[in-house]
This record gives C-alpha cells, sequence and structure tokens, in this order.
C-alpha cells in the first residue's frame, strides 16, 4: 500500500512539474518571442551565452577530437583500416560529439548563470519591479535568452566542429604518422553536408532547451539562497538530461532515411 | 457619492488550502495617502500585488479610477501598469544597471523615451531624493541601504505616476535615514498630487506619511479612519498594535517558553 502510494506521488508530482514547464513554455513563446523586441538584450545575451562560451567549447572540442583520433586508430589497426580514421573523426564529431559536448558544457555555463541570475532577481522581486515599469519580464528576460542561446549554439557548434577535426587532424599527423594533405582529404571527401547541418539543427534544440529551463527554474525559485541554488541545480540537470534524450530522438530523426 | 480613485471589493486569495486575503475592501479618495498597517504574514504585500495584477484573485472586485482591473492583459494592462510607481521593499534595483539606467529604465523601456533625455529626467530625479548626479554612474551594489531606498524611491516616481505604493519604505534603515525616507516620501506625493497606499509595521512612519490608516488583520481590514484619530480608535486590535503589546486580541503563533 505504501509503495503504491509513493509511486503515485512521484508520478503526480512529475506530471504536475510537466504541466508547468507546459506552461511556462506557452507563456515564453506566446510573450517572449511576439514584439516587442529587445534587441540590445538578444545582442547582450549573444555575447555572454555565445562569446564567452566559446573558451570552454573550443577546449572541449579539441580534446575530444585528439581523443577521438587516438581511440579509432587503435580499434581499426586491429583489421588494418587505419585510413578511417579521419572520417570517422569528422563524422562523430559533426553529428554527435560536437553538439552534444557542446551542448552540455553550455548547460553546464549558460543554464547555470540564466537560473541564479533570475532566479535571484525573483528572491529579490526585481522580476515583479519589471512588471511596475510597464515591461513584460518574458519580453525582457526570457525571449532575448531564448533567441540568443537558439542563434549561438550552432555558430559555438560551427566552431567546435572545425577545432575538433582540427584536434583529429594534429594528433593524426604528429603522433600516428598521417600525411596531413592525404588526412584533410580523407575528412573533406567523406564529409557531406547532411552531416554538419544535421549537428547543427540539434545545436538550435539544445540552445532551446539550455535557455527555458534555465528561465523556467530562475522564475519559479523561491526562500533565498537556499532556492537558488536549488534552482541551479535543477537547471542543470534537466537540460543536460533533456539534451541527452532529445539528442536521442533527433538523430533516429533526422538519420530515419 | 464620489467614488475613490482605488477600490477594492471584497478581494479573495488562496495559495492553496491557506487563505491570505478573506475579503479585503477598501477605498482609496484621490490625492490620499493611505498607510495600511498590519503584522507580518496577514496579507499585505499579497494586497498589493493584486492591486498591480502580479497577482490575481480568486475573487472580488478592485477598480481604479472606476474602471475594473482585475484580468486585464496585453496592452490594456501593459497602459494600467504605466501610471504606477511602486518602491519595494528591498528597493528591488537592478543589479545589471547603473543607478541612472534604473531611475530611467520605465521611461525607456515602457514609454520608448530616447536615452539621453530620460538620462536627464533620471538626474533630476535623483536630485529631487538628494542624490547628486555623480551617483547616476554607479551601481546598485555599491550603494548604502538608506540610498537603495532613496534610487528606488527615484525610479518610482520618475515616470510622474498618478499611484505609488510603498512596500515598507523603512524597513532595515537607521532612524534618522527612516525619517528622511518619509520626509521624501511626502514631498515627492505632494510634489505629484499621487494617490499612494503604503504598508508598513513602522508606526512613526505611518504617523508621518499617512492620510488614512487601516489595519489589516488575518486578511481583512479591521478598521480604516484618518491618522489623527488612530489613537482613538477604540478598537483593541488598532491599540494592540500601535502600542507594540504581545497582550492583546492578537495572538501570535510563538510557543510559550
Amino acid at each position: 500500500m505504501n509503495i503504491l502510494a509513493h509511486i503515485g506521488r512521484a508520478s503526480l508530482s512529475l506530471l504536475e512539474e510537466v504541466g508547468r514547464v507546459t506552461l511556462f513554455l506557452k507563456d515564453a513563446l506566446v510573450q517572449g518571442l511576439t514584439p516587442k523586441i529587445f534587441l540590445r538584450q538578444i545582442l547582450i545575451q549573444m555575447m555572454r551565452i555565445g562569446y564567452f562560451s566559446l573558451p570552454v567549447v573550443g577546449l572541449t572540442a579539441f580534446f575530444t577530437g585528439g581523443a577521438l583520433a587516438l581511440q579509432i586508430y587503435l580499434g581499426s589497426s586491429r583489421f588494418n583500416a587505419e585510413s578511417l580514421v579521419a572520417s570517422i573523426v569528422a563524422l562523430g564529431i559533426t553529428r554527435e560529439l560536437g553538439p552534444v559536448l557542446a551542448g552540455l558544457m553550455v548547460a553546464g555555463r549558460v543554464g547555470a548563470s540564466i537560473a541564479a541570475e533570475l532566479g535571484t532577481m525573483r528572491v529579490t522581486e526585481q522580476i515583479d519591479a519589471l512588471v511596475t515599469l510597464a515591461t513584460n519580464p518574458f519580453k525582457y528576460l526570457v525571449g532575448p535568452r531564448i533567441i540568443a542561446a537558439v542563434v549561438t549554439l550552432p555558430l559555438l557548434v560551427g566552431i567546435a566542429d572545425t577545432i575538433g577535426i582540427m584536434g583529429g587532424y594534429i594528433v593524426g599527423t604528429r603522433s600516428l604518422g598521417f600525411n596531413g594533405y592525404a588526412y584533410i582529404r580523407n575528412t573533406a571527401d567523406f564529409l557531406e553536408i547532411d552531416d554538419v547541418t544535421s549537428g547543427l539543427i540539434k545545436a538550435a534544440v539544445f540552445g532551446f532547451i539550455i535557455a527555458v529551463m534555465g528561465c523556467y527554474h530562475g522564475f519559479n525559485s523561491r526562500g533565498g539562497a537556499q532556492g537558488v541554488g536549488r534552482a541551479t541545480t535543477n537547471a542543470v540537470v534537466s537540460s543536460a538530461i533533456l539534451i541527452l534524450a532529445a539528442n536521442f530522438a533527433l538523430t533516429s530523426l533526422l538519420f530515419a532515411d | 457619492m464620489t467614488e475613490g480613485h482605488i477600490v477594492l471589493d471584497g478581494v479573495h486569495k488562496s495559495f492553496g488550502a491557506k487563505h491570505v486575503l478573506n475579503g479585503v475592501s477598501l477605498a482609496v479618495p484621490k490625492g490620499h495617502s493611505l498607510v495600511v498597517i498590519g503584522g507580518s504574514g496577514t496579507g499585505k504585500s499579497v494586497m498589493l500585488k493584486c492591486i498591480l495584477g502580479i497577482l490575481r484573485p480568486d475573487s472580488g472586485s478592485i477598480r481604479v479610477a472606476g474602471d475594473e482591473v482585475v484580468g486585464l492583459r496585453g496592452k490594456a494592462r501593459d497602459a494600467y501598469l504605466a501610471r504606477f510607481g511602486m518602491l519595494f521593499q528591498g528597493a528591488a534595483l537592478f543589479d545589471s544597471l547603473s543607478v541612472w539606467e534604473n531611475v530611467a529604465f520605465g521611461l525607456i523601456q515602457g514609454r520608448h523615451m530616447a536615452r539621453p533625455k530620460a538620462r536627464d529626467i533620471a538626474i533630476e530625479k535623483l536630485r529631487q531624493v538628494g542624490l547628486g548626479p555623480e551617483v547616476g554612474a554607479l551601481f546598485p551594489a555599491e550603494l548604502s541601504g538608506g540610498m537603495q531606498k532613496r534610487v528606488g524611491l527615484a525610479r518610482a516616481i520618475a515616470a510622474d505616476p498618478e499611484i505609488i505604493f510603498f512596500d515598507e519604505p523603512t524597513t532595515g534603515l537607521d532612524p534618522i535615514m527612516a525619517d528622511v525616507i518619509n520626509n521624501l516620501i511626502v514631498d515627492c506625493v505632494k510634489r505629484l498630487g499621487a494617490t499612494t497606499i503604503s504598508i508598513t509595521h513602522d508606526m512613526a512612519s505611518a504617523r508621518k506619511i499617512a492620510d488614512d490608516v487601516a489595519m489589516i488583520h488575518k486578511g481583512q481590514i479591521i478598521w480604516q479612519g484618518p491618522a489623527n484619530t488612530i489613537d482613538s480608535s477604540g478598537n483593541a486590535f488598532v491599540d494592540q498594535f500601535i502600542h507594540g503589546r504581545a497582550d492583546g486580541p492578537i495572538v501570535m503563533d510563538v510557543l510559550k517558553p
């Protein structure tokens, strides 16, 4: 009996949360992404979400590309298929690791900071103050963050793809003895435009997830410093899980044929 | 009989099983200053948030200048909020913006005023609350509590609102700074001819800024009258509150040691 009650309570609170996120999403889309548009806020957020994430995302991509080249070399040399290294690194980075790792890193960096900033604004009544100054918080705070994340994440991933492939190239030519020209040749010949664009589409979706979850948890934080801390954690955890789930869904969708 | 500028009629608001407002009825004539007194958690802040539309009452009517305002949406709501100014308990200044940008926020974002012109007005409003133009370039975190309150006051009056709310304007200030704020409030309100509602539990402040006083207890207005009759109200609740006695009809939820 007790177990059933536990399961019931957990399912109810999960459904309740899904309902709340859905209602928030509706407000975010209907109010936040319709005029008026705060261009200045969008540009500020693009700097914060996109530009300042470059070092983190770039380093992640570089080391991942290098490690990937090493792993694939070890695996493929067992059946004399070393020539596949360049193309598999390129495919792995552009289709999968570039968007997912960049998404997760940005979720940690930006999702947390959005939740902490909006959460603090909530508990110090700054969001209420916006309302009394005839400014819709969804338009001023949520909309610009969503737009900035959806626009900059694909740009970040484009750069991450390049750096990741470069990481593979450096490891391949410096320590695995590949010819530089042949490596680039292999990469360019095998890589198709769809491989890159599918990764960029994923990135835009991940950006949307990060911004919405950060704003949602920030907006709904309660009760001072502890509440803001909890909002930050929840924003990062929920966007990370949603990114991984969405990645699976998008992969099956985009590569269905 | 002319109706008051702000009229509340049987306003109810509950959060779950907790009934915060149990039929608040109240009228403030145009140009009057009403101070609402009452203990912590009696529904004072919730009442202001209902009038502003930040919270939606469960039932009852709120009329401002004769128009029903419960449930306003979109453009009508923006136009309604543009008539308000509010000073928050913790000042609620936007910490990402400089002091003058805070004061000018409603002018720039709400009324689309050009930045240089809004800046001139902001500097003038800062002067009215006793702050020099050099303060305008500082950030809220660099100010003392009293200065933050004064900036909050400047922001509340920046757009020359017809209605101003003060949420615990003197809480957390030393008695001298509290009196400075009280004087500024009286001056500003007189200059604008605004209708004001203040909530406080500071009786010195209430006596200074009130034309009328209303006492709220358990979500209802239990007494309302001119400020100079508060000492002869004949109401045991009011007497207990204004003299700050632990014993009386109001029983605090405190366990006796």
